[in-house]
């Protein structure tokens, strides 16, 4: 086991190549403009990544949950729908921007930037791959948690601003589940710094090189808890009661229209993106890896394009043959670090709209209850589980941690168990 | 659908059934996995199904004989169609034998008068005087104008028609821009062969194809026993019981 | 209807302001064009008004106008979920006025129809909970696929798939072919298999079972005095199934129960609805079998009327049919003044009287629960509003 989810992967020249790029640019300006040129640069990159992540996330997310109900998701719009989220923008510009009587037009305009920015802001820390993260800040653990909490006052202002009954009943709603589940996710993720003892997550990321920390018992539950707690946060089923088109037609973002809309559309897509890298970074190893030759990643690419059933020979042919010089000119290179991250933040989010396609949603009391009586209490436990098991060598550290995890669990279970052995009786009569 | 033997397999089904959910089964209702695992057995069911749409996954999951026969149910109109059964009737048309003018309608008008919607109308051809005209020994309409925005599909013009002159077609494509004169398909577009009748619906057109040659045996051996000088007028509506 | 009014929380310290809100007429979730004037204390509902009538389409009145056999389209657009049984209803009601006799494979036939409607229609409202739940459509889709299939067997009989306008008087317009009877056959063997999954999803999912314990609970003796009829009321324990009662058609030549519940709540109703179906598939297998071969289809005072409508005309007096359609009691109350045409003609529509107790039920609960509770007393709107 410590084989399989341990590995720093040695740098490859395939594994810097952004790196590489990065310093070849900046070579041309004069030394004293390197750094600032350098920070430019990097938000560049992110502001022209986010965006792009946030379109073909839709695109996924809609995919795969089409897949799910057997049938083809878009798939008109450009080959297998790939314009879609094009098509979805320019429809969002087109739409009148409706504000209604007696709003609030100035906070009506600003509540859905000030979604946005903190979702973009979050990809400042997130460490890509080796040496990849924008901004390598010593307190990115803090930071990430104090950014992603300033969508709380943005939901809010946003159903203040509407003046409708409807916003603001969806605002209160959202704003109490989000406070709620903050208090979990942050609690999961103390473990991980008692452990490494550094909030930097390329720290963080560095010290999974033995063994991620989602092997370890209390890594297990602390990832899991993240996980949902990131769910919540970021409003998705089954934790999207406060956006139920079923009941309340949208909950705060009912009177927004067009590129508003759009904005708050992206501010979630982004938080999700968000929250599944950084349940990668903070608990499965982040970019690390495996030592894995770079072939076998050419390999399934070669292949999903060949049984690809849409595309045209042409385009075949060219796939396969790129792929085919990629592998001849890095033979020698291990799976890049990025290609890691990238492949286990997929992986996450699959699981999220996975989690969307399955669960219908909870009510805002069971919603409330399992983070304020099942989560939070499990997340304690949890903080004792890691410091029994940093504190007694291995096996004795594992084994106390796993049975105080598991009686934790159990009793939890026990205390919050919906309804007693049901008295309820179906009869077959004539 | 297979044609199989299916009556044992249907009374051991049912026996299976009353085994189960016989009399007042106190297990009925109650759930039978653990508390927790519920939700992770939903997840699953979904992702065998998003395994089961792509032809990769269909085969991984022949491999772990998890494969129940689901896949992709859309069809991707309008490259592909449907391919409706024989009796799917959408809009009616009206019958000729051979040429246009040799058209089955005499302009009775019953199927003016029981269509429920009322979204048949019809004029018979009339000359100058008034008196109806006749061609091939039957009064035929001047206009027959059926609206297709009104038409409900129902058939009842079909059931009454006492000379089988108008029958249901299955195209179902009449969506136009034009909201006037475009939705209502006047006696030119209705009329449609008898051939296309017998190509869309076979055993349909077939009893009706023997129907009509029986009148027609009867009417010629009528005709010729009587050996009148002038032959019972076949248009005439008979209730035909 | 007297409404009550819940008691505001007593003793609290906050004054709050009652809101009231409108669920509907547009919304996802109810089913149809139906409005619900909520006055909510907080989450809590206190006061519920249904208001509908958005879809009315004055179908008695042009009943009044119109031969016995025209009114048949009308009807399939009733419930128009269960096209089949609402002209098995009519039928009903045309044979006792008119003293029609029934052809022996046509009564088989119409019970085949009436019990493949059961299945479509429990499948597809069994689906339509999860997808107000929040379940993004998933089960919703999976259970209208196994309705397609029915729903072929409907168009390969009829010519069309939910306005089938296919039982008459008599019997039934057109007569299925053996091969038709095979793939109901098939269809009947393989439907357990879904309904197993079907029962699973929603008996052990425990999302599924938080939202609809001990939601929306109706007590038997309103439900009797309400005169609810249908899964509602079995699932609160009174065994009314008009099928057993009546004995109308050929059912009581059938071996099968009635599922009855004991709560009367939202997953009751459920699970009941999910019992029936089961019991469905055991009339399905019954009929299919010992259909016979020689008898027509329609007899042969079904088959004149159907050629001339305007021939019948039954002598004065009034007649009520009934049938168990899968919402309840469906009715129809035909006087007759000796014309071609009705005198008078009434739906008794199940969803239009369950709907009446929609109050009752939902007091005390938050909005999300009314949703889920609308959608278990299992209404469609065309029956509402006719």
């Amino acid at each position: 086991m410590t084989h399989i989810f341990s590995g720093a992967s040695p740098a490859g020249t395939i594994d810097q190549v952004f790196v590489s790029a990065q310093s070849f640019l900046l070579s041309f300006l004069p030394q004293a403009l390197v750094p600032w040129a350098s920070i430019l640069v990097r938000i560049g990159v992110i502001a022209a990544l986010a965006p792009a992540i946030m379109m073909y996330l839709t695109w996924l997310e809609r995919k795969i949950i089409a897949r799910m109900q057997n049938r083809f998701g878009p798939d008109r719009v450009g080959i297998y729908g790939l314009m879609q989220p094009l098509s979805d923008g320019l429809k969002m510009l087109n739409k009148e921007d409706i504000v209604p009587n007696g709003a609030d037009r100035l906070l009506h305009l600003l509540a859905p930037i000030m979604a946005v920015s903190p979702a973009i802001l979050l990809f400042a820390v997130i460490p890509f791959g080796r040496n990849m993260a924008a901004v390598d800040l010593n307190v990115g653990l803090l930071y990430l948690l104090a950014v992603s909490s300033i969508s709380s006052y943005a939901i809010f202002m946003g159903g203040w601003a509407s003046r409708s009954k409807f916003s603001v009943l969806g605002a209160a709603r959202t704003v109490a589940q989000i406070i709620s589940y903050e208090v979990p996710g942050v609690l999961s993720v103390v473990t991980v710094i008692m452990i490494t003892g550094t909030l930097s997550l390329v720290g963080i990321v560095e010290a999974q090189a033995d063994r991620w920390f989602i092997a370890t018992p209390w890594g297990f539950v602390g990832a899991v808890i993240f996980f949902l707690c990131g769910v919540a946060e970021v409003n998705r089923t089954p934790f999207d009661m406060p956006e139920a088109e079923s009941e309340l037609v949208g909950g705060f973002h009912t009177e927004y229209s067009g590129m508003k809309f759009a904005l708050w559309y992206m501010a979630e897509f982004l938080e999700t993106f968000a929250v599944c890298a950084f349940t990668t970074t903070l608990f499965l190893g982040g970019w690390q890896g495996p030592a894995v030759p770079f072939w076998t990643v050419t390999a399934v690419s070669a292949a999903m394009i060949v049984t690809a059933l849409r595309l045209p020979i042409a385009a075949k042919a060219f796939g396969v043959a790129a792929m085919a010089a990629l592998t001849l000119l890095f033979w020698k290179d291990p799976v890049p670090s990025w290609i890691w991250f990238l492949t286990k933040t997929y992986l996450l989010v699959f699981v999220m709209v996975w989690f969307r396609g399955t669960f219908p949603r909870l009510r805002v009391d069971q919603l409330m209850g399992f983070a304020w009586k099942f989560l939070l209490p499990l997340t304690l436990i949890n903080i004792v589980a890691a410091g029994v098991w940093v504190w007694f060598a291995f096996p004795v550290g594992t084994l106390l941690s796993v049975t105080i995890l598991i009686a934790g669990i159990w009793g939890l279970v026990r205390v919050n168990s919906p309804e007693p052995v049901s008295l309820r009786r179906f009869e077959l009569a004539d | 659908m297979s044609a199989e033997n299916s009556v044992a397999p249907a009374e051991s089904i049912s026996r299976e059934r009353s085994a189960s959910s016989s009399g007042n089964d106190a297990r009925l209702g109650q759930r039978t996995t653990p508390l927790g695992l519920g939700v992770i057995q939903g997840m699953l069911i979904t992702l065998r199904q998003f395994t089961g749409t792509y032809p990769v996954g269909r085969w991984l999951l022949r491999l772990l004989r998890l494969d129940k026969g689901d896949g992709l149910v859309t069809i991707s109109y309008p490259e592909v169609k449907q391919q409706h059964d024989e009796r799917f009737r959408y809009f009616p048309f009206l019958v000729y034998d051979g040429t246009k003018d040799n058209l089955r309608c005499v302009a009775c008008r019953i199927c003016e008068q029981e269509c429920p919607p009322q979204c048949i109308h019809i004029v018979m051809q009339k000359d100058e005087k008034g008196s109806p005209v006749k061609a091939h020994g039957r009064t035929l309409p001047k206009t027959f104008d059926i609206d297709v925005s009104i038409c409900m599909s129902c058939r009842i013009c079909v059931d009454v028609c006492p000379f089988d002159a108008i029958e249901m077609d299955n195209t179902y494509e009449h969506a136009n821009y034009a909201r006037g004169r475009e939705m209502v398909m006047d006696k030119d577009r209705l009329l449609k062969s008898n051939e296309y009748f017998q190509k869309i619906k076979p055993s349909e057109s077939a009893v009706v194809d023997a129907r009509m040659g029986a009148k027609k045996a009867k009417e010629d051996a009528a005709a010729a026993a009587a050996a009148a000088p002038k032959p019972a007028a076949p248009g005439a509506p008979e209730a035909k019981v | 209807m007297a409404t009550r009014q819940a008691p505001l929380m007593p003793e609290s310290v906050l004054q709050s302001d009652v809101l009231e809100v409108n669920l509907g007429p547009q919304h996802p979730s109810t089913h149809g064009v139906f409005r619900m004037i909520a006055s909510l204390d907080g989450e809590t509902i206190v006061k519920l008004k249904p208001c509908f009538g958005y879809m009315h389409r004055n179908h008695e009145q042009i009943a009044e106008g119109i031969t016995y056999i025209a009114s048949f389209p009308y009807t399939d657009r009733l419930d128009y979920l269960c096209s089949m049984t609402n002209n098995f209803g009519l039928a009903v009601a045309i044979e006792k006025l008119g003293g029609i006799p029934i052809s022996e494979r046509g009564e088989y036939i119409r019970v085949i129809m009436a019990e493949l409607t059961r299945l479509v229609n429990h499948t597809a409202v069994t689906g339509f909970l999860l997808n107000d739940m929040g379940a993004f459509g998933t089960p919703l889709l999976y259970a209208f696929r196994e309705r397609e299939k029915i729903l072929d067997l409907f168009e390969s009989a009829s010519g069309s798939r939910m306005m089938c306008n296919y039982i008459r008087p008599g019997g039934v317009r057109e007569d299925v072919t053996d091969a038709w009877l095979d793939r109901a056959r098939g269809i009947v063997r393989e439907y357990p298999r879904f309904l197993d999954e079907f029962e699973k999803l929603l008996r052990d999912n425990e999302i599924v079972r938080q939202r609809t314990q001990n939601v929306g609970v109706l007590p038997k003796d309103l439900a009797v005095s309400a005169s609810i009829t249908g899964p509602m009321l079995r699932a609160t324990g009174v065994n009314y199934d008009i099928r057993k009662v009546d004995g109308y058609s050929i059912y009581p030549r059938f071996n099968f129960k009635v599922p009855l519940g004991s709560i009367g709540d939202v997953f009751d109703r459920y699970y009941v609805r999910v019992l029936e179906m089961r019991e469905s598939l055991k009339i399905l297998e019954q009929a299919l079998k010992d259909i016979p071969k020689t008898s027509p289809h329609l007899s042969p005072k079904g088959q004149a009327m159907g050629k001339a409508p305007r021939t019948f005309k039954p002598a004065k007096g009034e007649a009520y049919g009934r049938i168990e359609s899968p919402k309840g009691e469906l009715g129809f109350f035909l006087v007759s003044d000796g014309t071609p045409r009705p005198y008078r003609y009434h739906v008794r529509a199940p969803s239009f009287i369950n709907l009446t107790i929609l109050e009752d039920m939902c007091l005390g609960h938050k909005v999300a629960d009314a949703i889920v509770i609308l959608g278990s007393v299992d209404i469609v709107l065309g029956e509402v509003d006719r």
